[in-house]
């Protein structure tokens, strides 16, 4: 079975999203999607699951035109794209998600021994051990993922497709998602997979196609002896090789010392010295507690305690509003929950923070002030935008992104912190946010940054802290530092030798 | 002409109502008709003014009708039991007007109970209150000062359009050139982010609700003052007109996007719907009819034009 993308073309009021992209996939083999933001990936997604029409070409499987009017017209055809955002009702079991909108029924009501049958057939299939009687609200996300595949093949899905799976995942629960990958790969599935992560495309993927400003750059039909920087210099067109681009600097004295820091999701206290001019990454898998860290410090939680110096200066700062004014800023892990606000413009989101001190009397607003300052952001960060009045909503995830280190820079900042600062962003956008850290860490800032990338925090940071079940549990200097010395510290132990 | 459509919404609407009822519609353009237009909407537009604020904060009131009859209630009685001078039976129930606002907003913003339980209780209690106060009877005003205050005309305005124009002015200048006005729209679009930013949710929130029920017990003071009287049953389903008002002006019920001048053409699509109906001599039991179908019609035409977007 082949599923073929024959000259799709799609296009926006003011954007040509796709254009005559044609390229296939074998059932059996997993095909990967790559290129940055804006590149049409989403589009062509969408496309494939009915949420848009093409305005020209066509999908073929096999032989049969697929033509959707509706998502319900893809689920039907067994086209099912797994998404970032999971669309699962929490409040209902397993077995009733799975079978949503059809259930195994006589006459009108639900037979729920014969449910729950057949959806732990259906989870046994891809090798997965949940209660289908369990409500979903009560599960992980990975979990949840899981049961979002088991409802794909409840409707006998042909083609599943992922986008951005692994990203909130703990790497156990990335290996679980990856064999319940091959297991549908031997089940003779067309699987697509987006990822902006080369090593899981290079790990797990059989071939891969690129997407770059809406046109089909190059489908290689077999992966092998394909390296990462082939597949990133036909994503961006040009060569990018060390994309950290890392370069020392001369550190100074102590910046941010953090004593005895205590607060939810901390072990016991903990201590962080960032020095000016240093950029220091803490590693650690996804509940290890580095988010509550960088929280704790920023007074963002209530119940956070300890001694914390900026500048030699001992601080009382109670709230983020009195950590901004100390000198040190948060930039959230959730872009779009924490960091931007989605109905105001670029100029608004920019000027958020520092505008209190620029108004006249903390009350009327400096209008002159407001417009220059947005623009020396938008320019000094290139942020890509047709204009400050635009809805920041509307711009890409990296773009976005710039406009929050923007608000940060519009201040007078001593330390920043960012919680993983390039999660879904592309590559050229990555580089770009590494050059500004790198920028603002010669202009004398301390860097904190939490990353659950590991090789962009062995890229970027001077220095690297490994944070375990909420405890700081191993530092090391750029030099020392290799992914297998970091990792080992980062794996959880058992809780007798947790302690 | 399509794009000028959609970037302008509902002010093409509203001009196109004003030039369908100046054709078809007689009398609407009769000076006496546009002064009676003009007054009838005041009230609500007087507290669309702060209603805004609430709804770019994304939050609601509806304590306000309750408020407005309070205010009156207590003005009245102020006056003529307890004999005190005019600018006190004023002031006083601006100030009780605020402390509602004050609970209120602490409720919602401290406590953390939504706006819909908070102000659906408050909205009882005050009313409970200004009935528990006149006894459930109307109290008439026969002091001429306080009378004086809500009934003047000026270049043939009455005093109730020129405080509405005041207050659009001031609540307009707040929201779009102070720091409290870009706040309230930042907390509505996104309040952790706004907090994470340095904004202090709490205090802009209790700030919008009590400045809502200074209006709203200045629209009710003056409103007694007017008709002479303070009576506990007034404004009652006023605070459903005013949200209507704002929505039919664009204003996102789920917070972060709102304009005064959307606002203002809201009110006065409102306004006139009901005023033309009411020179075609069409029953008072259609008008309730026609005004629901406007609101959803206008809404749904929103929805439309976002979809395309």
């Amino acid at each position: 079975m082949e599923l073929h993308f024959k000259s799709i073309g799609k296009g926006f009021p003011g954007v040509q999203a796709l254009s005559d992209v044609s390229f296939s996939a074998r059932s059996g083999s997993v095909h990967a999607l790559c290129g940055e933001n804006g590149a049409g990936k989403s589009t062509l997604l969408k496309i494939l699951s009915g949420v848009y029409f093409p305005d020209s070409g066509g999908m073929f499987l096999d032989e049969t035109r697929l033509q959707f009017k509706k998502p319900h017209d893809a689920i039907e055809s067994g086209v099912a794209v797994i998404y970032q955002e999971l669309h699962l009702v929490p409040e209902v079991s397993v077995a009733e998600n799975i079978f949503l909108g059809h259930l195994p029924a006589d006459k009108g009501v639900v037979n729920k021994r014969l449910l729950n049958q057949k959806a732990k057939a259906i989870l046994e299939r891809i090798g997965v051990d949940i209660d289908p009687r369990l409500k979903v609200g009560s599960l992980s996300l990975a979990q949840r993922q899981m049961v979002e595949i088991g409802k794909a093949l409840s409707r006998n899905a042909k083609v599943i497709a992922f986008d951005e799976p692994t990203s909130s995942l703990s790497s156990r629960e990335v290996e679980k998602l990856f064999e319940i990958i091959a297991e549908l790969k031997r089940q003779d599935h067309v699987v697509f997979y987006v990822s902006h992560r080369m090593d899981e495309i290079l790990r797990i993927c059989d071939a891969c196609t690129v997407l770059r400003d809406g046109q089909h750059v190059e489908t290689f039909a077999d992966l092998n002896g394909i390296t990462a920087g082939t597949i990133v210099q036909r994503m961006v067109g040009r060569d990018i090789n060390d994309i950290w681009a890392y370069r020392p600097r001369a550190i100074g004295d102590p910046m941010l010392r953090v004593q005895e820091l205590r607060g939810k999701g901390i072990h016991g206290s903990q201590s962080i010295d960032v020095k000016s001019g240093e950029i220091v990454g803490i590693f650690g898998l996804v509940g290890a507690g580095r988010t509550e860290l960088l929280k704790a410090i920023y007074r963002a939680e209530k119940g956070a305690r300890g001694q914390i110096e900026i500048g030699g200066v001992p601080q009382s700062y109670r709230n983020p509003k009195q950590a901004i004014k100390a000198g040190l800023m948060l930039c959230p892990e959730d872009r779009k929950r924490e960091g931007i606000i989605p109905a105001r413009s670029v100029m608004e989101n920019t000027n958020l923070s520092a505008r209190r001190d620029h108004s006249l009397g903390g009350i009327l607003i400096n209008e002159g002030w407001e417009r220059q300052n947005a623009k020396q952001q938008v320019d000094r960060l290139a942020i890509k935008t047709p204009s400050l009045r635009q809805q920041i909503v509307f711009l890409s995830g990296g773009n976005q992104q710039k406009v929050i280190l923007g608000r940060w820079l519009s201040e007078n900042i001593k330390v920043l912190m960012l919680d993983e600062p390039t999660r879904g962003i592309d590559v050229g956008a990555k580089r770009e946010i590494y050059e500004i850290l790198y920028t603002l860490a010669e202009s004398g800032v301390a860097v904190l940054f939490v990353s659950s990338e590991l090789p962009e925090v062995l890229g970027v940071a001077d220095r690297i802290l490994v944070m375990r079940q909420g405890a700081i549990v191993a530092e090391f200097a750029k030099s020392d530092a290799t992914e297998e010395s970091v990792l080992a510290m980062a794996l959880p132990v058992s809780e007798g030798a947790a302690a | 002409m399509r794009r000028f459509f959609e970037s302008a919404g509902m002010a093409v609407v509203l001009l196109l109502l004003v030039i369908g009822c100046s054709i078809w519609v007689p009398f609407f353009t009769a000076p006496l008709n546009i002064q009676g237009l003009l007054l009838s909407v005041a009230l609500i537009g007087m507290i669309a003014t702060t209603m805004l604020f609430c709804l770019a904060a994304g939050d609601f009131d509806l304590s306000v009708g309750s408020t407005v009859a309070l205010s009156g209630v207590l003005s009245a009685v102020m006056v003529k039991t307890l004999g005190w001078p005019v600018w006190a039976a004023v002031l006083a129930p601006l100030g009780v007007g605020m402390f509602i606002g004050y609970i209120n907003g602490f409720v919602i913003a401290r406590v953390g109970i939504n706006a819909l339980i908070t102000t659906l209780a408050t909205m009882q209690i005050v009313r409970g209150v200004a009935m528990l106060i006149s006894k459930g009877e109307s109290i008439g005003i026969s002091n001429e000062r306080l009378i004086s205050l809500g009934d003047w005309h000026y270049l043939g305005l009455h005093a109730h359009v020129w405080y509405m124009i005041a207050l659009v002015a001031i609540f307009g200048f707040l929201l779009n050139r102070t720091v409290f006005g870009r706040n309230a729209l930042a907390v509505g679009g996104n309040a952790e982010a706004a907090r994470l930013s340095g904004v202090s949710v709490t205090r802009v929130k209790i700030g919008i609700f009590v400045l809502q029920g200074l209006v709203a017990a200045f629209a009710g003071v003056m409103l007694a003052a007017r008709s002479s009287t303070g009576n506990p049953n007034s404004s009652l389903g006023l605070e459903l007109q005013v949200i209507s008002g704002c929505v039919l002006g664009g204003v996102s019920l789920t917070g972060g996007i709102g304009t005064i001048s959307g606002v203002v053409v809201g009110v006065m699509i409102m306004g006139i719907v009901q005023n033309a109906m009411t020179l075609l001599s069409i029953g008072e039991f259609w008008q309730g009819v026609v005004s629901g179908t406007v609101l959803l019609a206008a809404v749904m035409l929103d929805r439309l034009k976002a979809r395309k977007q």
